[in-house]
């Protein structure tokens, strides 16, 4: 019997029905269930915590479809599993068994003495530090001594936050991304004085979870928001620079398209702002300002949030408006700070900005197009390469960003918080869906 | 039997389309008709075809597994939602697996030949994707011996079956021919679909067929020797058409041009508990075919044009050697030959078949012979093939070859 298998016989998530904290609820479902019907092993309990009975509800419905979807997708291994059970004949009854097994093992409630007995505590509680020291100290008078730690800040320095509660040594960063039950990406963050077998076992869960991993120093901010949050920050700088001429819509609209469609990534920096949430954005910058020192303070951001203009998703997983306003997930308008409002993506403002940008690059060429395309490092080398001789607003706009990004990583590197360009580039690619790491020779 | 005591035709065919995976209007998410409106519009579509829609004498509905796709039994009684004339005359409904559509018409001719009905109104539905792919494997599980095969089968029961058959007969022509027939299969089963606007796979538009059918199967995630594209689908679907004494179908206001007589037919049952006796070959199939040839008194080459049941391209390759017209073991290089495309000496499954088509499983045996009649009539529209003999051939097979209907008529 491993440590790890041992461990996994009482676990506790924290925070278990936020949208970081179900995933990570799900994942661990899965593997405690599939690990006890493979090792007749029938004693694992894991034990979901929220503050909220609604979401709690929410969760164990989520957790049961997903479970199902995954039996129906292991349908042979299941189906090998179940030969010695002849009550179970058809799929349907072996899938449904599946579910049962799983939700048998849940103990959903609201307190954090529900973690007394757990070998492991996952936390992925709402990210601001008191929030996190709050329950950190709670959970030391409560839990075992033996107890580990894996918190899901992608923030917070680890050992500062471990000492603070009174559980140094017993802590581990295991930063997943969103959301977790897809994304393949574990920043792996092992703070100093880290119990050596807790970094094993957090590699090993990992791996049993079918995780990348990347280790990270535990400076605040790690690699992943390390560079999403000063490369968002570049974007509304550029955006306030070029407002005075375009106006700050237009502005906004400019920006947004060079980082998506000039720089072939998923979204544009907005978006992924209000993806992840511009509170969230925040509350980030404020932690990583105090830790580190640096000027990371965005009074545009803090009046959006003044407005009740806070992005983020809502509990159906649609995306709310913030920075954008979104139909179906597409962005379709720009949020205006001095109107209040929203202008249409199609209105004549907009679109007389849009016609500036000049023409892409290679036409047609998108990340959608190539996020699949096993060709696809070619065809971003030809992007570079044709987006270097372009002489319009839009290739110039794409050129800052890119340059600034990668600035932006070669800086992590430099500062330790990433051991190699290779980590930084495995984030923003594993993490950050990107098809390229921004330490790359383009643009050279 | 030596002949059928009288002349029985069949008339006035009608098949909805085949919905489900492939045709553009079908979406898992969005609500799709049920079992009613596959029952109307079948049987309302054969009814238009006749002067006296109240013509009809009886109902004989041929269906799988109502039961548990649609939680649907006494599917006689539901015949009465197609025209009120049905009220209080004789159906009923009848279930051989896969063969259901077959058995259908099988009943339909005998009360003809009974003489206790002139015209029988006679059809086959299924609306199987009220489940996914994954629990539709479950309901049909049960054309197999349930209680002797599901346990240890393949989580997709009759892919696994019908794997097994094509590994066997891997083995004895070659993996090579073996899966170049089966891609060719595929490749005609489609290119024919496309001219069927019913057919499920009428929107395909991939160039490439026959490189798509090589893809070699994944153990894996599906089967040993079956790729998802050597399978029929899921499918909705209802076929309908009218058996009828000749006193019948004159009472009916069709003339002798527009039906097809029936002149061999075969319904053969083999042991559903013992496994076949040769995998690669469909021995129940063949003896269903080789009487009802006999009954016509006619070679299967003297027919011009063809139906089988091609739930998998392996079935395919097995039934043209089933039927006579290749060899046993000859099946792949008949259809690498190009024979039996609509272009061929051996015309075969014109309107897609099971795979291109579709596999609304009570419905198929009936939608076999409604493309016959509408071959032999000149019916088939964009895809008329010129027949070049008076007749054809249907093999409607159930289950692991345990049921099996043949039918061989002639214009």
């Amino acid at each position: 019997m491993t440590e790890l298998h041992t461990r996994l016989e009482n676990v506790a998530v924290v925070g278990a029905a936020g949208k970081m904290g179900s995933g990570i609820s799900l994942l661990l479902a899965l593997e405690l269930t599939w690990r006890a019907l493979e090792r007749r092993d029938a004693t694992c309990v894991l034990n979901l915590i929220d503050v909220h009975d609604g979401a709690l509800q929410d969760l164990l419905r989520y957790l049961r479809a997903q479970a199902a979807k995954d039996a129906e997708k292991q349908i042979n291994r299941l189906r090998a599993l179940f030969r010695d059970r002849p009550d179970l004949v058809d799929n349907q009854e072996m899938v449904q068994e599946f579910v049962f097994e799983l939700l048998l093992r849940i103990r959903t409630g609201k307190t954090l003495a529900l973690a007394r007995e757990a070998w492991l505590v996952f936390e992925a509680a709402y990210e601001h530090e008191p929030v996190k020291v709050a329950i950190y100290r709670e959970l030391a008078g409560l839990c075992r001594p033996e107890a580990w730690f894996l918190t899901n800040t992608s923030s917070i320095p680890i050992q500062g936050l471990s000492e603070a509660c009174g559980v140094p040594g017993r802590m581990i960063g295991f930063h997943f991304y969103n959301p977790p039950a897809v994304q393949k990406l574990v920043e792996l963050i092992q703070p100093a004085g880290c119990a050596p077998e807790l970094a094993a076992l957090a590699a090993e869960l990992a791996q049993a979870l079918r995780k990348r991993t990347v280790p990270a120093r535990d400076v605040a901010g790690f690699i992943g928001n390390g560079h999403f949050i000063r490369d968002g920050l570049q974007a509304i700088r550029r955006v306030e620079r070029l407002a005075p001429e375009h106006g700050f819509v237009p502005a906004l609209h400019l920006v947004e398209r060079v980082s998506r469609d000039f720089l072939l990534r998923p979204m544009g920096c907005f978006q992924l702002i209000d993806y992840v949430g511009i509170d969230v954005f925040q509350q980030i910058t404020r932690v990583m300002a105090a830790h580190l020192g640096e000027d990371l303070h965005s009074p545009l951001v803090d009046h959006l949030l003044e407005l009740g203009v806070k992005g983020g998703q809502s509990s159906g997983g649609t995306q709310k408006a913030g920075f954008l306003r979104y139909q179906k997930g597409q962005p379709v308008a720009v949020f205006d700070p001095d109107t209040g409002d929203y202008l249409d993506l199609d209105s004549p403002p907009v679109r007389a900005a849009e016609a500036r940008l000049g023409p892409a690059p290679v036409p047609g060429l998108s990340w959608k197009a190539l996020h699949k395309d096993p060709g696809a490092a070619a065809q971003v080398a030809a992007h570079f390469q044709a987006l270097a001789g372009l002489d319009t607003l839009g290739a110039a706009l794409a050129r800052e960003h890119f340059l600034a990004s990668r600035e932006i990583g070669l800086g992590l590197v430099r500062r330790g918080v990433a051991q190699r360009a290779e980590d930084v580039n495995d984030v923003l690619k594993l993490g950050f869906f990107h098809l390229y790491g921004p330490i790359s020779d383009y643009l050279a | 039997m030596t002949s059928l005591p009288s002349p029985v035709y069949l008339a006035a065919g009608a098949a909805t389309v085949s919905l489900g995976p492939g045709r553009r209007e079908f979406s898992p998410r969005t609500a799709r008709p049920g079992l009613d409106h596959y029952i109307q519009a079948a049987g309302r579509e054969v009814l238009a075809q006749l002067s006296d829609p109240a013509g009809i004498d009886e109902g004989v509905i041929g269906n799988f597994m109502a039961a548990r796709f649609n939680r649907q039994g006494h599917l006689g009684s539901l015949m009465t939602i197609i025209h009120p004339s049905l009220e209080y005359k004789p159906a009923l409904r009848v279930e051989g697996a896969c063969a259901s559509g077959g058995l259908a018409l099988a009943t339909g001719i005998k009360s003809v030949l009974s003489g206790l009905a002139d015209t029988v109104l006679v059809l086959g539905v299924e609306v199987q994707n009220t489940v996914k792919a994954l629990y539709c494997a479950d309901y049909l599980a049960g054309a197999a011996y349930y209680a002797g095969e599901r346990k240890d089968g393949a989580a997709f029961l009759f892919p696994g079956l019908f794997s097994d058959r094509a590994g066997a007969y891997a083995a004895k022509v070659g993996p090579e021919l073996a899966r170049a027939g089966m891609a060719r299969w595929y490749r005609n089963a489609v290119e024919h679909a496309r001219l069927n606007p019913a057919a499920q796979e009428f929107h395909n538009s991939v160039a490439d067929l026959e490189a798509q059918g090589l893809t070699p199967p994944n153990p894996r995630s599906f089967t040993d020797h079956l790729n998802l594209f050597d399978c029929s689908k899921v499918s909705d679907g209802a076929a309908a058409l009218v058996v009828a004494s000749e006193a019948g179908y004159r009472r009916l206001g069709l003339a002798r041009a527009d039906v097809i007589e029936v002149t061999g037919l075969a319904q053969v049952t083999a042991n559903l508990t013992s496994p076949p006796p040769d995998l690669t070959e469909l021995t129940t199939s063949r003896r269903a075919a080789a009487q009802a040839l006999a009954m016509a008194g006619i070679g299967a080459r003297d027919a011009g044009i063809f139906e089988v049941h091609d739930c998998f391209t392996i079935s395919g390759l097995l039934s043209v050697e089933a039927l006579g017209l290749a060899p046993a073991g000859g099946g792949a290089e008949l259809v690498l030959s190009g024979a039996t495309a609509r272009a061929g000496a051996f015309p075969t499954n014109t309107g897609g078949g099971l795979v291109g088509y579709g596999h609304p499983t009570g419905a198929t045996g009936v939608r076999m012979a409604v493309d016959l009649w509408k071959q032999l009539t000149g019916r088939a529209g964009d895809y008329q093939v010129p027949v070049a003999r008076e007749h054809g051939i249907m093999v409607s097979m159930g289950g692991n070859d345990k049921t099996v209907v043949s039918l061989v008529v002639r214009r």
